[in-house]
């Protein structure tokens, strides 16, 4: 009997779970943690589908059109139009399964967010992840008790089980009885980003420790753009990491600025007349650092919410409010928050194409693992479509690409589990962040892969990791043109040469890069929908 | 700020319990014990105020911001969120006793088996065989309920509460009451009976959950609304399904 196998239960690894469920395929959901305490549940300001509900002429073609802008059209269009198409159907059933949006007159109220020329986000005030999170959990809780579905919670991942090339399942470790277990299937990563890279400097959570991505880089499994990393604009310090002020502030209406001879410099707004504060994150996030370090400019760049109406306060953004008061202990309706750069999303990841299928036979990937739809630059609200639109793909082409047996036979001696240091995965974030900023140049990525070179791991792990943060700064020093997230001062213009998709993968123990053509944009084809 | 922190640790399920204190220092003065916790594991060389080797302290977080549960333990005698609790508070004492949640089997150190939370839902039913529908406007009710964080707090006050016992509490009651008056009629009538059954008729009302829910959920306006769907509306049945301004 065939069997699927998901590691990762956040909005991709439910998706996936739900949509084979829903075609009677069953399916083990491993996951280290339950999926309340997956990322997914901290996504904040909403969720992108056209649906066209505020009367302004909004359409799938349109949100095709801004996600392949915004990342700067190093994109998959054929992946990127299905993701756009398929947008307002989800957000439909996501509000049938019950998930608390802002609603009137019986449709969802969208809201402006960035790179975005139409008012498209759907929202729950500023907890959209979690309001979608508990519906889908509830959902998927259904299909558990229907036995389509089983949960592996406190179960971490351990390694692919790989035969002549294919993966055919898994290694887990139950975290409660250090016990490894082997699993037979097909299998679907949806492990999210590779934060644990970035202690203290990541919004998500180092939970998702990147030690699957370390782990299966070695194993030969393809990565691809991994020198885009998505810095947002609007974070603040708190204890032992950042924390993401949601662009809904902006959306609704926050404004940044600096001082600059003692008086307000509102620069997004004199610099960008059009979208202003809701240019794509990139932007904002690199213009926010340039200006900083201008002489005649000082102190941190404020966000200043103050204008934003009783109204917005209370019925869109009151958590966020809350949260602000309690974290930074002042009022943002009252006065302007400091903010910073911080890293928020991996753009890159898992080589996929665009059924969600990896490198290896028998792997798929999807969330933000899988390096799709973003291109060089995530637009706000997209992540959380792509995760659950990814999910459900990769889950509808393991079965179309039929299911593996759940039998199998595995040499329990290759299952040894090991984890990097905290100490050792600080030295490796250290470099990494002091070469791959907003701002890079050809020395500084050299020398940061002269330091890394220094560095030898003590476990599996740690080797492991040391070859994937290679990876990232072998890829961005290799991309030399600027791009979206990829800032290069060195080459600060777009090269359209470079429009390609840069891979990486291990080849006989060296990091081996390679850039590969977009696919060509398919006109008219049913595959869309 | 300097503090001494009184972790009650134990290797694993098994092994005998045993208290290790340990100085921590820090200019940081929102540090909360999540903080503090972080890095003494990630420190070189930690040692305990007897000189003795800090071994990694097993305990589990995952958002650091109070959104995801994950690091419910007991704080100077009081359930909460590690990462919600500042050392500031307990600055004056100079000590904070930390331990871990004590209504469930632990695992090692501050880490706690919670499956009992998770595996409630399950017995009770938490879900919709139907459509739930969209509603004509912001579903106050839905939002609320859809916000706990299932980190186990308000069990460890609940008088009546025990892992595998017969009562489930508020960690089940909050989730359940975003569906209980949205199901069809037959599906209502199960999840109605496991509420009576497993919260309603064993909960003594005193709201000792209310004031210790992290999240600061209203807890009494939710058990409000289920009450009404699932106990008084046996009552009224005559009057037929009631809900939340639902369109269907
Ligand atoms: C603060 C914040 C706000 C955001 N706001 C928005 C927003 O408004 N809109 C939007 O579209 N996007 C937003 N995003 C991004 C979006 O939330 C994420 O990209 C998305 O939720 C990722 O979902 P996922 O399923 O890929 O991964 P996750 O939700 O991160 O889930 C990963 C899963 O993998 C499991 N896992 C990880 N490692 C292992 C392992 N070694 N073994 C076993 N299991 C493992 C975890 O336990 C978890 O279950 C936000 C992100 C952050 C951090
Ligand atoms: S009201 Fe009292 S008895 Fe009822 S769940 Fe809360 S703490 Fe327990
Ligand atoms: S009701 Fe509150 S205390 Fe109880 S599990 Fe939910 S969030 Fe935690
Ligand atoms: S780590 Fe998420 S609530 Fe504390």
């Amino acid at each position: 009997m065939g069997n699927v196998i998901i590691i990762g239960a956040g909005l991709s690894g439910l998706s996936a779970a739900m949509t084979l469920a829903e075609k009677g395929q069953s399916s083990l959901l491993v996951s280290a943690q339950p999926s309340e305490r997956a990322q997914s549940v901290l996504a904040e300001g909403g969720f992108n589908a056209a649906a066209d509900t505020m009367g302004e002429n909004d359409s799938t073609a349109l949100h095709f059109e801004d996600t392949m802008k915004g990342g700067v059209y190093l994109a998959d269009p054929n992946a990127c139009a299905a993701l756009a198409e398929n947008a307002p159907k989800l957000l439909e059933k996501l509000i049938s399964l019950g998930a608390a949006f802002n609603m009137a007159d019986g449709k969802p109220v969208l809201r402006n967010f960035g790179g975005q020329k139409k008012k498209r986000t759907a929202y729950a005030k500023a907890s959209t992840g979690k309001m979608i999170m508990s519906a889908l959990i509830d959902e998927v809780r259904r299909y558990e008790s229907k036995g389509l579905v089983t949960r592996y919670p406190h179960h971490k991942f351990v390694s692919l089980i790989v035969s002549d090339g294919e993966c055919c399942g898994v290694f887990v470790q139950d975290i409660y009885t250090k016990k490894i277990t082997a699993m037979f299937g097909s299998v679907i990563l949806c492990c999210g980003g590779m934060n644990g890279f970035f202690p203290e400097m990541t919004t998500g959570t180092t939970a998702n420790s990147g030690y699957v991505q370390a782990e299966i880089f070695s194993q030969g499994v393809a990565f691809a753009n991994l020198e885009m990393l998505q810095y947002h604009p609007t974070t603040i310090g708190i204890p032992g990491k950042r924390c993401l002020v949601t662009e809904a502030a902006r959306g609704e209406g926050g404004r940044l600025f600096i001082k600059r001879n003692g008086g307000n410099y509102y620069f997004m707004e004199e610099k960008y007349p059009e979208l202003k504060n809701l240019m794509p994150r990139d932007v904002v996030s690199r213009e926010m650092y340039l200006t900083r370090r201008q002489t005649d400019c000082e102190g941190e760049v404020m966000l200043d919410m103050t204008g934003l109406s009783e109204q917005v306060w209370s019925e869109r953004l009151p958590d966020l409010r809350q949260e602000l008061k309690e974290q930074l202990g002042l009022d943002p309706a009252k006065e302007p928050v400091p903010v910073r750069e911080g890293i928020h999303y991996f753009m890159g990841g898992i080589f996929v194409d665009e059924f969600h299928r990896t490198c290896m036979r028998g792997l798929y990937a999807a969330g933000e693992c899988a390096c799709q739809y973003h291109g060089a630059n995530r637009l706000g609200g997209n992540s959380m479509l792509g995760a659950v639109y990814g999910g459900s793909k990769a889950a509808q082409q393991a079965l179309a690409d039929g299911v593996k047996s759940a039998e199998g036979a595995a040499d329990m001696s290759k299952a040894a589990f090991e984890e990097a240091r905290p100490v050792f995965i600080k030295k490796i974030s250290d470099i990494l962040l002091g070469a791959l900023g907003i701002v890079r140049n050809e020395q500084t990525l050299r020398a940061a892969l002269d330091e890394l070179g220094r560095l030898s791991g003590s476990n599996s792990d740690e080797t492991a990791r040391l070859e994937l943060a290679r990876a990232m700064l072998m890829s961005a020093a290799e991309r030399r043109e600027s791009r979206g997230a990829h800032f290069r001062e060195d080459y600060p213009e777009k090269d359209e040469r470079l429009r390609r998709t840069l891979v990486a993968q291990l080849k006989n123990g060296e990091v081996a890069l390679e850039f590969r053509d977009l696919p060509e944009r398919r006109v008219g084809d049913e595959a869309q929908t | 700020m300097k503090l001494r922190l009184d972790i009650l640790r134990r290797k694993n399920a098994d092994s005998e319990p045993y208290l290790q204190s340990i100085m921590f220092e820090t200019d940081n003065e929102n540090a909360t014990v999540a903080f503090a916790l972080t890095n003494i594991c990630s420190g070189e060389n930690v040692t305990d105020v007897e000189g003795k080797p800090v071994s990694p302290i097993v305990w589990e977080h995952s958002c650091l911001q109070k959104k995801c549960g994950a690091c419910a333990m007991v704080i100077g005698s009081r359930p909460r969120l590690a990462c919600d609790a500042r050392l500031a508070e307990f600055a004056a004492e100079g000590f904070v006793r930390i331990e871990p949640l004590k209504k469930f089997p632990v695992v090692a150190d501050l880490m706690v088996d919670r499956s009992a939370v998770f595996d409630a839902l399950k017995t009770l039913g938490v879900w919709a065989n139907g459509e739930v529908g969209a509603p004509d406007r912001t579903d106050e009710t839905a939002y609320e309920a859809s916000r706990c964080l299932q980190c186990g707090c308000c069990l460890e006050v609940c008088p009546n509460f025990y892992a595998g016992g017969d009562f489930f509490g508020m960690a089940a009651a909050v989730p359940a009451s975003r569906l209980i008056d949205q199901l069809d009629p037959e599906q209502r009538k199960e999840l109605s009976a496991g509420y009576r059954k497993k919260v309603y008729n064993g909960c003594g009302k005193s709201l000792a959950c209310r004031d210790i829910c992290p999240a600061h959920i209203d807890i009494e306006k939710l058990m409000s609304a289920s009450n009404s769907a699932a106990v008084w509306s046996r009552l009224h049945a005559l009057f037929g399904r009631k809900n939340r301004g639902v369109k269907k």
